[in-house]
């Protein structure tokens, strides 16, 4: 199927959705709007919302202060769990002490630690830094654990004939095979930070998309609630092919670029 | 028949490589043993290419690996250079047979980074490397990672990753296994040429004996596995320089590769029922 075809089809899919929507909540049918806009709001009014927001800017300092949270805790939490990781996949007799904690605290759905950390860290953006750090160091954690784990023993042997010492082995072979497992995690691990962020946001702040999407749900306004919802959307996806850039910058020794989602 | 004396003329000069009455074992998971090659002794006299073929399976790589100091034998010495072996052998260069070079690295960075663990200063050690990889033919290839070279391309890339650092002996473990018959004769050839340039002690691990047989001055025969032991030893008288391809168009190489296949078959057949065929 060539570009232009699919692009079209693409397109299409938006336009037939958006039109149903549209027509469901606004053209009587058998006497009844099967979609009352009062809970389904309408395209027109979503649209009109989010160009009232960028309009008049209301909209940056949320963006801002959204963005400012996920990109601190992906920056924590991939450090964090990248030291971490490198540090239990080398020592093992830690990993096996702390294996069951890891596992256990993993387990525990993050999003209960948010009134923790709210408590803790007031209502300002730490509380959803931390919350996206948790989120974060475990993706990446587990990837870079993995990435030491599973260096080819061939390549390291190989290493070891050409005189390297245990911190040469480091320096170019386990943490360049670290490096690229996390990589491949990168876009997991930069939703989760979004994902921490609007989280945090939502159960409790004072700015952000999260706390948009939570005011304009507390007085019924459901347009507020959808151009919420789009401009977060459009927001991961600009996160997102920046990370595909960075990826296929730092990744040119891969056999492809290819797109791990997982 | 003629067969080589292993040893005897270690009292002379020191060998390069001396492996004495080695017995070498493995723990498997069910703990019980498996002894993979047993009392093999065999020397390998500087600047001698020597060829291990046996059956698959029959532990010609573990012979290898206790020369390298990668394995540490049950039982038995290991001598280089007449020193006993501790730990690594940082003598020793090591081509491996499954892909061994650093995928995050280029050509170049892979060959220069033998010199440049060892303290070469960066440049100088690029320099270097680029030299190196014009003399296996890869002069324009030094800044391609390795999953952009073909299977040959990246066994040139590691010899020149080990004879940069002029090991002085060289330990070779099925290294052109991979590759497909007319790049294994360019490669044998490639081979042949660099190191009569500069010649060193050669444990060259195959199980192709004809390969054997046109690049080795001596053919170490080892029997099927499990408790592998050197059932023959034989010199290859054959002129150099050689031509790999050529040579085995030879009278005189049919005649050897006759009278070693003689023994070697039955040993193989007995590798063939162990492994089920597998291999």
């Amino acid at each position: 199927m060539s570009r232009l075809t699919l692009l079209t089809l693409q397109i299409l899919v938006a336009v037939v959705v958006i039109g149903l929507w549209q027509v469901l909540t606004s053209v009587p049918i058998f006497g009844t709007v099967l979609l009352p806009p009062f809970f389904f709001s309408r395209p027109l009014d979503v649209a009109l919302r989010i160009v009232k927001w960028f309009a008049d800017g209301t909209i940056w300092v949320h963006l801002w202060i959204t963005l400012t949270e996920s990109v601190l805790a992906f920056v924590i939490g991939s450090l964090g769990g990248g030291l971490v990781g490198f540090w239990f996949a080398r020592k093992p007799l830690i990993a096996a002490v702390f294996d069951p904690y890891v596992k256990m605290i993993n387990a525990l759905p993050r999003v209960v630690l948010a009134p923790i950390f709210a408590l803790w860290l007031g209502l300002g953006i730490w509380s959803k830094v931390a919350l996206g750090v948790t989120l974060v160091f475990f993706v990446v954690f587990f990837n870079v654990y993995q990435g030491v784990k599973e260096v080819s023993p061939t390549v390291l042997a190989n290493g070891r004939m050409l005189g390297m010492s245990e911190r040469q082995l480091m320096r170019h072979v386990y943490w360049p095979s670290a490096l690229s497992w996390m990589f491949s995690s990168l876009h997991t691990s930069v939703g989760f930070a979004v994902v921490g962020a609007v989280v945090g946001e939502y159960l409790g702040s004072a700015a952000g998309l999260g706390y948009l999407i939570q005011q304009a749900e507390g007085v019924f306004d459901v347009a507020g609630v959808f151009a919420g919802m789009v401009v977060l959307a459009a927001f991961v996806i600009v996160i997102d092919m920046l990370v595909s850039m960075v990826e296929r910058r730092l990744l040119v020794w891969r056999p492809m670029a290819h797109d791990a989602h997982g | 028949m003629q067969q080589a004396a292993t040893g005897a003329d270690a009292a002379a000069s020191p060998c390069a490589v001396h492996l004495a009455d080695l017995t070498i074992a493995f723990r498997l998971a069910d703990r019980s043993t498996f002894t993979a090659v047993r009392d093999a002794s065999l020397s390998v006299a500087d600047g001698e290419f020597v060829a291990i073929v046996g059956p698959t399976g029959c532990g010609k790589s573990t012979l290898l690996n206790a020369a390298a100091g990668l394995l540490v034998p049950a039982t038995g010495t290991v001598e280089i250079f007449g020193a006993p072996l501790v730990g690594l052998n940082r003598t020793a260069g090591y081509l491996f047979q499954a892909d061994a070079l650093f995928p995050w690295k280029t050509s170049l960075e892979n060959v220069a980074i033998g010199l440049e663990v060892a303290g070469t200063p960066r440049q100088e050690a690029r320099d270097e490397a680029a030299a190196w990889l014009r003399r296996v033919g890869l002069g324009s290839f030094g800044d391609r990672y390795p999953h952009m070279l073909s299977g040959g391309q990246r066994k040139r890339v590691g010899l020149a990753q080990v004879l940069i650092r002029h090991p002085k002996i060289l330990l070779m473990d099925e290294p052109f296994g991979p590759l497909d018959a007319q790049t294994r004769q360019i490669m044998g050839n490639l081979l042949l040429e660099l190191w009569s340039a500069d010649r060193k002690g050669v444990m060259f691990v195959t199980h192709d004996l004809e390969e054997a047989i046109a690049l080795a001055d001596r053919v170490v025969i080892m029997s099927a596995g499990p408790a592998a032991r050197i059932i023959g030893d034989w010199t290859i008288p054959l002129a150099r320089p050689r031509e790999v391809a050529e040579i085995k168009l030879d009278k005189a190489f049919h005649d050897l590769h006759r009278e070693i296949w003689a023994m070697l078959r039955d040993e193989v057949m007995k590798g063939y029922v162990q492994t089920g065929g597998l291999g």
